[in-house]
């Protein structure tokens, strides 16, 4: 047995993936479970069978089908924003080559908050906050690519993208002050609506197909790519040398991870940490191999936001806390830590 | 491998021009120049990752940019200079990677890749740093690893920019032996940049001298590893010593000229 294991690694790394992604699955659906039944008012796991049973057949009638239609939306809205996040997080790092960026460093969501708080102020249809925010985000990004298109094509060099990294640098605190500045001169009715939507909320979404379409059309670019970004990972502009081409991956990496984060945005706001914290984890638990780490990722960040979610709507129940702040108070802590534990290696 | 009239610039300095050099299976090319001759430069290009700034190299009798990267990536391996490690990939991964190319259509690595990334970590002395995480490597145990991910991409022609520059003094002779034995006994054909003269003239089969100024010299090293030539390709004088069998080169004492 023990001779077998020593014979066979390869085995044993498609096994361990397998059992991972199994588990991750699985916690995925327990905690959109979790998320159905807990609130003002609990349901217990066969009454939330019934009222799906009910959802199915299509007569919602009890109560509990009508809490399970608000709870599961809600969950799903969660689920698909974090697993968007992460998986944009983990793209992000391996196009800087930097595990400490995030799915925000390149201003973004700065384009997508400018927008969303511009809609917001000027006008005020829900339906076109979800609009501005995304066209805000994806201006911001073809900005970036056209600035930063001697770095992204790779005739800059060495590889670590510090172009690309100072542009949206730059960018992104050009969109923060232009944040304040709407902050600075809103009426106070629509203030609080702002700040909330800064700071990530998912009290008003719907359910809606893009989010998702989004997701698996990039989860499946992700996963074509896995090992060309491994490859690029390690060996930056050199790994041409190994048959990877670079631009062009560095040009599919930085779309997705720009249409990644601009879905996210305008779904639920800038929702921070997650997009940071969750790939770290499961770096830091599974190793830095992007075949297993793209898919953990997105199932571990979707999973991580459902929970968050449903402690923002029932720690302080019946007031709500923006989900935003809970990931920002798991995250601060969880990150220090981590960049404690690698400094000291 | 071959280029023709090749010449390299950077900074609108010529470094080489008109380059006409032959590199065949089974020869052990050492490039020899001062610092800034341009010898990295010219393994970049020879590898493909810049395009040269006149004439063109060729492999296989095909110009460089008519390949395909991943047809390319089965025929030559480089070793870049330096190494910038942002994540913790274990040592075996970064072996494993220079698998990419035979990887076609598969997810995961298969048993093979494995079998084949053990035995290059084995032959740099590394076999025991296979689960370690890359980044707590030390420069001369990195720089093995790096050298094995090369040699697991089992390509005809190696490109090595200093490979013995961060070794101790056993693995420096001991990768220079290894590397001999590759042109000698597999006929691979292998093109290293190195600044220690001795332990290139004990490997080398051939030498390239940039002199720095577009001229170049290339030839069998018996005959272009000499003294006066090389006094003249480092800018500085330089003895020949007769130990036994061996041909030691010295820096010559200032009082000496």
């Amino acid at each position: 047995m023990h001779s077998e294991a020593i014979m066979l690694p390869a085995f044993q790394e498609r096994r361990r993936a397998v059992t991972i992604l199994t588990v991750l699955i699985a916690a995925a659906f327990c905690s959109i479970l979790f998320a159905c039944g807990i609130g003002s008012v609990s349901l217990s796991i066969p009454e939330l069978f019934a009222a799906l049973g009910e959802q199915v057949r299509g007569n919602p009638s009890s109560l509990a089908a009508t809490l399970l239609e608000l709870r599961l939306g809600r969950a799903l809205a969660a689920f698909v924003t974090g697993a968007t996040l992460a998986l944009a997080g983990v793209m992000m790092q391996a196009l800087l080559r930097n595990p400490l960026a995030d799915p925000y460093v390149l201003g973004v969501s700065g384009g997508a908050a400018v927008g969303a708080l511009s809609a917001m102020l000027f006008f005020s249809a829900a339906w076109l906050v979800d609009i501005a925010a995304f066209g805000g985000a994806m201006a911001v990004s073809f900005l970036l690519f056209l600035l930063a298109w001697r770095d992204l094509r790779g005739s800059a060099g060495d590889g670590n993208a510090p172009m690309l990294l100072l542009t949206g640098v730059i960018i992104a605190s050009g969109c923060g002050a232009l944040i304040t500045l709407m902050l600075s001169i809103a009426p106070d009715n629509r203030l609080r609506g702002m700040v909330f939507w800064l700071i990530g909320d998912l009290s008003a979404t719907q359910v809606r197909w893009l989010p998702w379409t989004v997701w698996l059309i990039a989860l499946v670019f992700a996963v074509r790519v896995a090992r060309a970004i491994n490859v690029m990972a390690l060996h930056a502009e050199a790994a041409a040398t190994l048959g990877i081409r670079v631009n062009r991956l560095r040009q599919g990496l930085f779309l997705f991870s720009a249409l990644l984060t601009a879905s996210a945005v305008s779904t639920a706001g800038s929702i921070g940490f997650v997009g940071l914290i969750v790939p770290h984890a499961c770096r830091f638990a599974w190793g830095p191999d992007h075949r297993l780490l793209l898919p953990a990722a997105t199932l571990a960040g979707g999973t991580f936001l459902v929970l968050a979610d449903t402690l923002a709507r029932t720690v302080i129940a019946p007031q709500q806390l923006p989900v935003g702040v809970i990931t920002a108070l798991i995250g601060v802590p969880v990150f220090l830590l981590q960049l404690h534990q690698i400094h000291r290696k | 491998m071959q280029t023709l009239k090749l010449g390299l610039r950077i900074g609108g300095r010529e470094l080489v021009a008109g380059l006409d050099w032959t590199v065949e299976a089974g020869q052990c090319w050492c490039v020899i120049g001062r610092n800034g001759a341009g010898k990295s430069t010219l393994l970049r290009t020879v590898a493909g990752l810049r395009a040269p700034d006149s004439g063109s190299v060729l492999l296989g009798g095909r110009a460089l940019s008519d390949w395909q990267l991943l047809a390319l990536a089965r025929e030559r391996a480089y070793l870049p200079q330096g190494r910038n490690d942002a994540f913790g990939y274990r040592a075996i991964d970064t072996v494993l990677a220079a698998r990419h190319p035979y990887q076609d259509d598969r997810y995961w690595d298969a048993e093979t890749d494995f079998r084949i990334a053990h035995a290059a970590m084995r032959a740099l002395d590394a076999g025991h740093l296979a689960e370690r995480d890359v980044r707590t490597l030390s420069g001369g145990e990195r720089q093995r690893v790096a050298i094995a991910a090369v040699l697991s991409q089992e390509t005809p022609l190696l490109l090595l920019d200093e490979p013995a520059s961060a070794l101790d003094l056993a693995h420096q002779v001991g990768v220079m032996e290894l590397l001999a034995r590759l042109c000698r006994a597999e006929g691979k054909a292998v093109v290293l940049v190195s600044h220690d003269l001795n332990l290139s003239h004990s490997v080398a089969s051939h030498a390239l001298l940039l002199m720095g100024d577009g001229e170049w010299l290339a030839g069998p090293s018996a005959e272009v590893m000499t003294a006066p030539l090389l006094s003249r390709c480092l800018g500085y004088p330089i003895e020949a010593v007769q130990h036994g069998k061996r041909t030691l080169f010295i820096p010559a004492e200032e009082s000496n000229d």
